[in-house]
């Protein structure tokens, strides 16, 4: 998106909401809101539908909810329409809505909500609705002009042709007239088998690649207004608390600074001409804490918190059949093991940013968000204004990974400096210190896992019990039933569509004993099904290790009832050449999950050599998605995913210590770079049938992988994670 | 008040001496294709050139630069986004958000410009970038493609 896309969008808005008044106040997700035919205005242009616009000269806008914050989504979805709308691909241009204008035309667009790699999942069926009925529209407009009937028509690459006359006309031609055309009801228009796509399903390259190539694509750091002040913010650093006091006095001659603003009663700000302004005189501004409760609270504290809920006798049940008690009091050996994963912050390559204007009339926000939607209602909730009052424009992300979706923290920051100088655009830009202090952390469990072995060494019984966070308590409470967050169990349900676990044990029991501590949780790209694949899938490798049998084959005896897990496990094997003797010095390990609709395995290949230190060679991967959009981005987002995957499983750790974050930036919170980068081979076997998630799945197989190669090579598990605490040498 | 060549042009700025080249190249002559990742020289978003040599501009005070040292941001590396670099970044389809990718642009060519032929260790050593979308491998893979095709020697 460019900077003049964004503002003249906005600019469209003012009047665009004025009539809206109506909506204002009813606004919650999924709720019907009255639409206004001003709304209907679209500029110059009109639209065939609420996601397609034709220009005279062909050129096609597809419009995308959804948010591209790397993942390519943007092409993907733009795939789909087009596919269905049957243009020419080379002339495809893309735009984002805006939340104001989704709430003003009963949420036309659906859900702007982009995590959970729900992007093509969860709305293919609507958008390639959206791009099919523009194409009976546009050949319709073309039949009436030629008076023959549309069925004698069709549509190839943007050209609609009379079969009977030989006659043919362009999309741009019939657009204005195809404008006017009643849209034919959803049911009424049929969709493509995905076996005839053209675009949609091929390797197609991104349509977003060359401004970032130049420098030229406008991140939400880089938005700028005229007249604009820069703000820089620090919050209390241990979670809970407030600010005591501060000398706003000792700063105020300082350089470009113009105000010194409390946000909340936890955090302050100083607004300069510039950021680094505002920045090194935040940082000479003397702030006392007063740091609550938590100020006592460190990782070992809540180490100790987390393993009294391993035995605790009470905790929610999220999978379970037999009698595990049983089982285990009746097996030839029993296996018992505790491991661990630690609070991560997602680190995106841009910090935390927004910019808002603020009116006693009227609050925009200009910001890189997952959820449009959720950015517009927390600029309202912060601003005191009814939403019909409030846009949030979207810009493109560098980087989500989770954490810029569920909460929005950084726009209610914004508006509330925002709103202590009216009238006055201002950009607030966290350093990445205050992004690592207050990052929504991937949540901190432990996992006692205790499997029972018959004397042939088959696995008889099996008991997974979590104890730790739960995301949804910490974001969405009201979600919370009777103690239980289903969430929790990702990976590990019963089986079924989403994140079924892929054995059969005969007696069963997964259990989580919730324990909440004071350091705010968030969705972390790959969510819950990070740890327990790791717990899992390392321990299923113990298991089968402990019965004397090879880790594949240990893994298909359980198996036969779950023919998607294993149809992946078994490509990733023949791929990977499992049973093969590797090169000298490389060992391999196996896993193989499913989650975010989608089945997905991996084979490591590491070496460590006599100081401990590991190599990853390579990591095979496959992934079922059953509808495969995009191979080419599949094979991105696979190898983006690793990068992910691997810098948790090696390096991430945030410590906590006096109720604070340790961590504050790359010197400490390391992450993969070039080094550590194994080669990586993506095979998509793609079913068919179902539409599953892919920037998410595999980063749950990185690690398990890796670690199950390292027991291979050196005989040493590793179960706390990170790595980077466990010292690989030989004893 | 400093003197600074910034891709091809003389430019003066009024800044306090310790501010970083970063955010005079960002702020006060508004070019904001340089990005800000960590402030303290870790992850190379930052990256600029100064007299053809990669540098982290996050952690360069501008009083340490002089008018006679040429700095070519991601916005000078070429007139069209025509650089072999920038060619090849196309053709491999790297970016993911694409936040990190100017910095590792910049130092790909200036890796190339020094050594034109690097070989896996070389590139793992230089560009020592931070990308968390994990674009390393296409990376890689453009890079030796434009060595391969020595375009960077025909200049
Ligand atoms: S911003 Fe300069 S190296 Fe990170
Ligand atoms: S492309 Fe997103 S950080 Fe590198």
């Amino acid at each position: 998106m460019s900077l003049a896309s964004v503002t003249d969008t906005k600019l469209s808005r003012r009047s665009l909401l004025k009539g809206s008044a109506a909506a204002a106040g009813a606004f919650s997700f999924g709720f019907a809101i009255p639409v206004t035919s001003e709304a209907q205005a679209q500029g110059a242009v009109p639209e065939i539908n609420a996601w397609v616009v034709v220009h005279p000269d062909d050129k096609v806008v597809i419009r995308i909810a959804r948010s591209e914050m790397g993942q390519g989504t943007l092409t993907g979805l733009a795939q789909l329409v087009a596919e269905e709308l049957d243009c020419d691909w080379a002339k495809v241009t893309t735009e984002y809505p805006t939340p104001g204008q989704n709430l003003a035309r009963n949420r036309v667009w659906g859900n702007f909500s982009t995590g959970g790699s729900r992007g093509v999942r969860e709305s293919h069926e609507y958008v390639r609705k959206g791009g099919a009925a523009a194409r009976m529209m546009l050949v319709q407009a073309a039949a009436d002009g030629w008076k023959v009937p549309a069925a004698e028509c069709s549509a190839i690459k943007g050209v609609i042709t009379h079969k009977g006359s030989g006659r043919s006309i362009r999309y741009g031609e019939v657009a204005a007239a195809a404008t006017k055309l009643q849209a034919p009801a959803p049911a009424n228009v049929p969709l493509k088998d995905p076996k005839d796509w053209t675009i949609a399903g091929k390797p197609l390259k991104r349509l977003d690649t060359a401004d970032k190539t130049t420098g030229k694509k406008i991140y939400g750091m880089d938005f700028t207004l005229p007249g604009m002040l820069n703000a820089a913010i620090k919050d209390c650093p241990v979670f809970g608390g407030k600010v005591k006091s501060f000398d706003a006095a000792k700063i105020k001659d300082m350089p470009g600074v113009k105000h010194v603003l409390p946000v909340g009663d936890s955090a302050i700000a100083v607004v300069a001409d510039t950021w680094w302004r505002a920045k090194t005189a935040l940082d000479a501004l003397p702030i006392t804490w007063d740091e609550g409760e938590h100020a006592k609270v460190s990782s070992e504290s809540i180490a100790a918190w987390l393993k009294e809920g391993l035995d605790a006798p009470q905790a929610a049940v999220g999978n379970q059949n037999g009698d595990v008690k049983g089982a285990i009091a009746n097996a030839a050996r029993v296996i018992e093991q505790v491991y661990s994963y630690p609070f991560q912050n997602h680190a995106c390559m841009e910090v935390m940013n927004a910019t808002a204007l603020y009116t006693p009339e009227r609050c925009e926000v200009w910001t890189p968000t997952q959820n449009g939607e959720a950015a517009l209602a927390a600029a309202s909730e912060a601003s005191g204004l009814p939403l019909a009052k409030c846009e949030a424009y979207k810009i493109d992300l560098g980087g989500g990974f989770g954490r810029r979706g569920a909460v929005h923290d950084w726009v209610r920051q914004v508006v509330a400096i925002a709103k202590q100088i009216p009238g006055t655009p201002v950009k607030l830009i966290w350093s990445r210190e205050e992004d690592m202090l207050h990052g929504r952390f991937h949540p901190v469990t432990q996992c006692k896992l205790t499997g029972a072995l018959d004397k042939d060494g088959n696995l008889t019984g099996l008991h997974l019990r979590i104890s730790g966070q739960s995301i949804v308590a910490g974001i969405f409470p009201q979600n919370i039933q009777n103690g239980r967050d289903p969430a929790v169990f990702q990976g590990l349900n019963p089986p079924g569509p989403e994140a079924s676990i892929g054995y059969t044990v005969p007696n069963l029991l997964i259990d989580h004993a919730m324990r909440n501590p004071h350091v705010p949780p968030g969705f972390w790209r790959g969510v819950n099904l990070n740890q327990n694949t790791i717990y899992l899938e390392c321990f299923i490798d113990e298991l089968a290790h402990a019965a004397g049998k090879d880790p594949l084959e240990f893994r298909r005896a359980l198996m036969k009832n779950h023919p998607k897990h294993l149809a992946v496990l078994n490509a990733v094997a023949e791929k990977a050449g499992w049973g093969s003797k590797p090169p000298e010095g490389v060992y391999r390990g196996i896993c193989q999950t499913m989650g975010f609709g989608s089945y997905v395995a991996a084979v490591a290949e590491v070496s460590v050599d006599a100081q401990g230190k590991l190599k990853i060679h390579k990591i095979t991967a496959a992934t079922d998605p059953g509808h495969a959009v995009n191979p080419a981005q599949i094979e991105r987002q696979v190898e983006g995913s690793f990068v992910y995957g691997l810098s948790a499983a090696l390096f991430g750790e945030c410590t906590v210590k006096d109720g604070r974050m340790v961590e504050e930036n790359f010197d400490t919170y390391p992450v993969v770079r070039m080094e550590d980068m194994p080669a990586v081979e993506t095979i998509i076997v793609p079913s068919g049938g179902f539409w599953g998630g892919v920037g998410e799945p595999t980063i749950a197989v990185a690690a398990p992988a890796v670690l199950n190669a390292i027991f291979a090579a050196t005989g040493k598990r590793v179960r706390n994670l990170p790595l980077k605490n466990t010292d690989l040498r030989k004893a | 008040m400093a003197k600074l060549s910034i891709n091809g042009k003389t430019i003066e700025v009024a800044v306090e001496d310790d501010t970083p080249l970063l955010w005079v190249i960002r702020e006060q002559i508004g070019l904001t294709g340089t990005k800000y990742g960590c402030g303290v020289a870790q992850c190379g978003a930052c990256t600029v050139h100064i007299d053809g040599v990669a540098t982290r501009s996050c952690s360069m005070p501008v009083s340490a630069l002089t008018a006679g040292q040429k700095i070519v941001t991601i916005e000078g590396l070429s007139t069209d986004g025509n650089h072999p670099i920038q060619k090849a970044w196309i053709e491999h389809d790297v970016p993911q958000c694409g936040f990190c990718q100017s910095g590792m642009i910049m130092a790909a060519a200036a890796l190339l410009q020094s050594n034109p032929k690097p070989s896996d260790a070389d590139i793992a050593a230089e560009i020592t970038n931070i990308c968390r979308c994990g674009t390393y491998n296409r990376v890689k893979a453009a890079i030796k493609d434009v060595a391969a095709g020595g375009q960077m020697n025909r200049g």
